[in-house]
C-alpha cells in the first residue's frame, strides 16, 4: 500500500510513529466521509464532503503520473472535464436515466483514453519537460473549444440537467411504516443521501483500484522508470509504452471522477471541471499530501478543501482589519487567495518536497 | 524525387515551411488582397511571439531549465508599458512624431528594464535552488506564475486596461484593396531588428560563442574554465527582458489588456518553441512565424479553430520531427 514499507532504511522508530499518525488521520477522514450525511447534514458541508471524495480520486490518479512515474501532465482537468461533459451532455440530450449516465460516461472515458494515448505516444518519447508543455497546450485548447462550441457545451454558462430519479431530493430512500421518509439521527434518508453514497462508493472503488495498480508489477515498473529511466529501458522495459499506459489509466480514472462530479453537481461548466484553477488545486493537493504516496492524496485533498473554505473567510477579516493601509487590503482580498496558496506552494516544494505523508513516514531521513 | 529533395534543400529546406503555409492559404482564401493583409498581420504577430519565445528557448538550451513562469514577464511588460503610456498621455496624443517615439521608447524600455531586473531576481530566488531537478522546476515556476498573476490582479485590478497607441502608429496604409495597419509594420520591423541583433551577438561575439557552446555541451565549456552559471544569469535576464518587450508590443497591438494576457500568450509560446526546437533562436523564429501565419489564416477561414489549429500544427510537426524543426539540443 505504501511504498516506504519496502525500504529498509525507513523502518526507523520515527518513521513508524509517523506512519501510524498518517494512518490514524486517514482513518478519521474515512470515518468522517462515510458518515458525512449524518455528521454534517447542512448543505455546504455536504458539498465539501462530496468534493473531497471526488478530489481524492482525482489527486490519487494524478499522483500515479507525477509521484509514481515522474511525468508532469497539465492535462488532468482535460480528462476530468471530458468525463463530466460527456455525462452532462448525455443526460441533457437523452433525459435523466441510467442509460444516459452509462453511455455518456463510457463515451467520456473512451475519448479520454484515446486522447491520452495520442498525446502520450506523440510526446512521451522525448523529454519529460516537452510533455508538460504539450499537455498544458492541449488542456487550454480543450478549455477554449468547450467554451466556443456552446451549442453542445453551453459555453461559459455550462449545462444544467436532471440526474436519475433516485438522486432527486424528493425520492424516499427508506420509508417507515407510515410510508414517510425515514429519518436517521434527524437526517432524512432521501435522494440527496443516495447521491452522496453514489459518489462515496464510486470514489472508494476507484481508490482501491489505484491501490491495486500501485501494488501490482506495473506499479513497480513505473517506480523503476521514475528512479532511473535508462536502467529500466536497459532491463528490457519499453519506457514509452509503460508511460503511455499509465497516462491512459490515469486519464480514464480522472474521467470517471468527472462522471461522479457531473452526477453530484447536476451542473457542468468550465469553472467546475476544465478551468486551470482546478489543475492548480490538484497540484497543490498532491504536493501537500506527498508525491508518490497514495495515502497522501487523501490527506492533501482533505486539508486543501477544508482550508479553501476557511482561508477565504479569514482573508475577508484580515482585509477589513487592514483597510487603512495602501495595497495590503488588496493583497488580502478574498479574491487573492490564490496568491497565498501560490506562495505556500513554492515554500512547500522548497522545504517539504515529500509532503505531509512523506515527511511523517520518513522522519529523520532525507529522501 | 531525389533532385526535388536537393532543390528544396538548396532553397532553404525546412525554412520554406512558412512560405508553403502561405501558398496553401492563398489557394484556400482566394482573394489576394485579403491574403496579403492576413499575411502581414501574421508575420507581425509572429515577430512579437518570437520576442516572447526566444528567451525561453535559449534559457532551456543553456541550462536545461524550463521556466513556466516566463509568461509573468510578458504580462508585467504589457501592464508596465500600458501604465507608462497612460502616464505620458500628452506625448502619446501629440502630433509630433518625436514625442510619440519618446513615449513609445520610454514604455518599451521601462518594460525591458523591469524584465532585466526581475529576471535576474527571479533566477536567483526561484530557479537557482532547483537547478537540474525538472519536476521541482516545473512546480516552483508554476507557483511563481500563480503568485505573479495574482500580484498583477492586485495592482492593476481585474478589469481590462486600455493601452493608448502613439499617434503616428495608429491608422493604416491603404494600397489598392490592401489595408495594412502601421502598428503591424512597426512590430514586424522591431522584431526583425531584435532578431538580427540576437543573431549577430550569438554568431559574431565571444559571449555569443560561449552561449552557443554552452547550449551544445555545458560540461565541456565548464571544463574549459568558463563560468556557465554566470553566463546563464545574463541570458535569463535578457530573455526575460525580451519577453517583457514582447508583452509591451503585444499590449500596443491588442490595445485592451487583461490579467489573462500572460497565460494566453504562454500557450502560444510553448507551441512555438516545441515547433521550433529548444535552444535555437532560428527555430523560435521559424516556429513563431508559422504560428502567427497559421493563427491569422485560420482565424479568417474558420474562426473557432484558431487556437486548435496551432495545436494540430504542433502535433503534426511532433509526429514528423519529435524534437522540433531546428533543435539545438536533444
Amino acid at each position: 500500500m505504501n511504498q516506504t514499507t519496502n525500504e529498509p532504511h525507513a523502518q526507523t522508530r520515527g518513521g513508524r510513529t509517523g506512519r501510524l499518525i498518517a494512518y490514524g488521520l486517514i482513518g478519521i477522514i474515512a470515518i468522517c466521509l462515510f458518515f458525512a450525511p449524518l455528521l454534517f447534514p447542512d448543505v455546504r458541508s455536504q458539498e465539501v464532503a462530496a468534493r473531497i471524495c471526488i478530489f481524492i480520486v482525482l489527486v490519487a490518479s494524478y499522483d500515479l503520473l507525477i509521484g509514481y512515474t515522474g511525468i508532469v501532465s497539465f492535462a488532468h482537468t482535460m480528462f476530468f472535464g471530458l468525463g463530466a461533459y460527456a455525462t452532462a451532455i448525455a443526460l441533457k440530450q437523452m433525459g435523466p436515466g441510467w442509460d444516459a449516465v452509462i453511455i455518456g460516461g463510457a463515451l467520456g472515458v473512451g475519448v479520454s483514453v484515446l486522447l491520452a494515448a495520442l498525446v502520450g505516444l506523440l510526446s512521451l518519447r522525448v523529454k519529460a519537460i516537452f510533455f508538460a508543455m504539450v499537455t498544458l497546450a492541449a488542456a487550454s485548447v480543450m478549455a477554449v473549444l468547450a467554451s466556443q462550441f456552446s451549442d453542445f457545451t453551453g459555453g461559459e454558462d455550462g449545462i444544467i440537467y436532471k440526474v436519475p430519479k433516485i438522486f432527486s431530493p424528493a425520492t424516499k430512500l427508506l420509508t417507515d411504516e407510515n410510508g414517510k421518509v425515514l429519518t436517521i439521527f434527524g437526517v432524512k434518508a432521501n435522494g440527496k443521501m443516495a447521491a452522496y453514497y453514489f459518489v462515496f462508493f464510486g470514489s472508494l472503488i476507484l481508490y482501491f483500484l489505484m491501490l491495486r495498480i500501485v501494488a501490482s508489477p506495473l506499479g513497480t515498473v513505473l517506480e523503476a522508470i521514475r528512479e532511473n529511466e535508462m536502467r529500466a529501458e536497459a532491463l528490457g522495459y519499453k519506457v514509452v509504452l509503460y508511460r503511455t499506459a499509465i497516462f491512459c489509466i490515469a486519464a480514464a480514472i480522472a474521467a470517471c471522477a468527472g462522471i461522479l462530479r457531473a452526477v453530484w453537481l447536476k451542473y457542468t461548466g468550465p469553472e467546475t471541471t476544465l478551468s486551470f484553477a482546478i489543475m492548480i488545486d490538484i497540484l497543490l493537493m498532491v504536493v501537500i499530501g506527498g508525491m508518490g504516496t497514495m495515502t497522501g492524496a487523501i490527506i492533501g485533498a482533505t486539508v486543501m478543501s477544508v482550508a479553501q473554505f476557511y482561508l477565504k473567510d479569514l482573508m475577508q477579516l484580515a482585509s477589513e482589519a487592514t483597510a487603512g493601509i495602501p495595497l495590503v487590503p488588496d493583497l488580502l482580498d478574498p479574491d487573492r487567495w490564490l496568491l497565498w496558496l501560490g506562495l505556500l506552494f513554492i515554500l512547500l516544494v522548497y522545504f517539504f518536497p515529500a509532503g505531509i505523508v512523506g515527511t511523517l513516514a520518513r522522519k529523520g531521513h532525507h529522501p | 524525387m531525389k533532385s526535388l529533395t536537393t532543390l528544396v534543400e538548396r532553397l532553404g529546406g525546412i525554412n520554406l515551411l512558412p512560405v508553403l503555409l502561405a501558398i496553401i492559404a492563398l489557394v484556400l482564401i482566394g482573394s489576394p488582397s485579403t491574403w496579403l493583409t492576413l499575411t502581414i498581420a501574421g508575420l507581425s504577430m509572429g515577430m512579437m511571439i518570437f520576442l516572447m519565445a526566444s528567451g525561453l528557448s535559449l534559457v532551456f538550451g543553456l541550462m536545461d531549465v524550463l521556466n513556466f513562469g516566463h509568461s509573468a514577464f510578458i504580462s508585467f511588460g504589457a501592464f508596465i508599458a500600458a501604465s507608462v503610456l497612460a502616464a505620458l498621455a500628452v506625448w502619446v496624443a501629440a502630433d509630433s512624431v518625436l514625442l510619440n517615439l519618446l513615449a513609445l521608447f520610454a514604455a518599451i524600455s521601462a518594460a525591458a528594464l523591469f524584465g532585466l531586473v526581475a529576471g535576474w531576481m527571479f533566477e536567483r530566488v526561484i530557479i537557482k535552488p532547483v537547478y537540474r531537478d525538472h519536476l521541482r522546476q516545473i512546480l516552483i515556476t508554476m507557483g511563481a506564475l500563480i503568485v505573479a498573476e495574482q500580484i498583477i490582479l492586485a495592482i492593476w485590478g481585474g478589469s481590462p486596461v486600455a493601452v493608448p497607441r502613439p499617434n503616428f502608429l495608429s491608422g493604416s496604409l491603404i494600397m489598392g484593396d490592401v489595408t495594412i495597419e502601421i502598428y503591424r509594420l512597426f512590430a514586424f520591423g522591431l522584431g526583425l531588428v531584435t532578431y538580427m541583433a540576437l543573431h549577430a551577438v550569438l554568431n559574431r561575439t565571444r559571449v555569443g560563442l560561449l552561449v552557443r557552446a554552452g547550449v551544445e555541451n555545458r560540461e565541456m565549456v565548464e571544463a574549459l574554465g568558463f563560468r556557465i552559471d554566470r553566463l546563464f544569469i545574463g541570458v535569463f535576464a535578457v530573455g526575460s527582458a525580451l519577453a517583457a518587450m514582447g508583452g509591451a508590443m503585444w499590449a500596443g497591438y491588442e490595445t485592451l489588456i487583461t490579467g489573462a494576457i500572460g497565460s494566453e500568450m504562454m500557450i502560444i509560446v510553448f507551441i512555438v518553441i516545441i515547433i521550433g526546437g529548444l535552444g535555437s533562436i532560428e527555430g523560435s523564429l521559424l516556429g513563431a512565424l508559422m504560428v502567427g501565419l497559421m493563427g491569422n489564416y485560420v482565424a479568417f477561414l474558420a474562426p473557432k479553430m484558431a487556437l486548435a489549429s496551432n495545436m494540430i500544427l504542433m502535433m503534426a510537426i511532433l509526429l514528423w520531427r519529435p524534437y522540433g524543426l531546428r533543435p539545438a539540443v536533444k
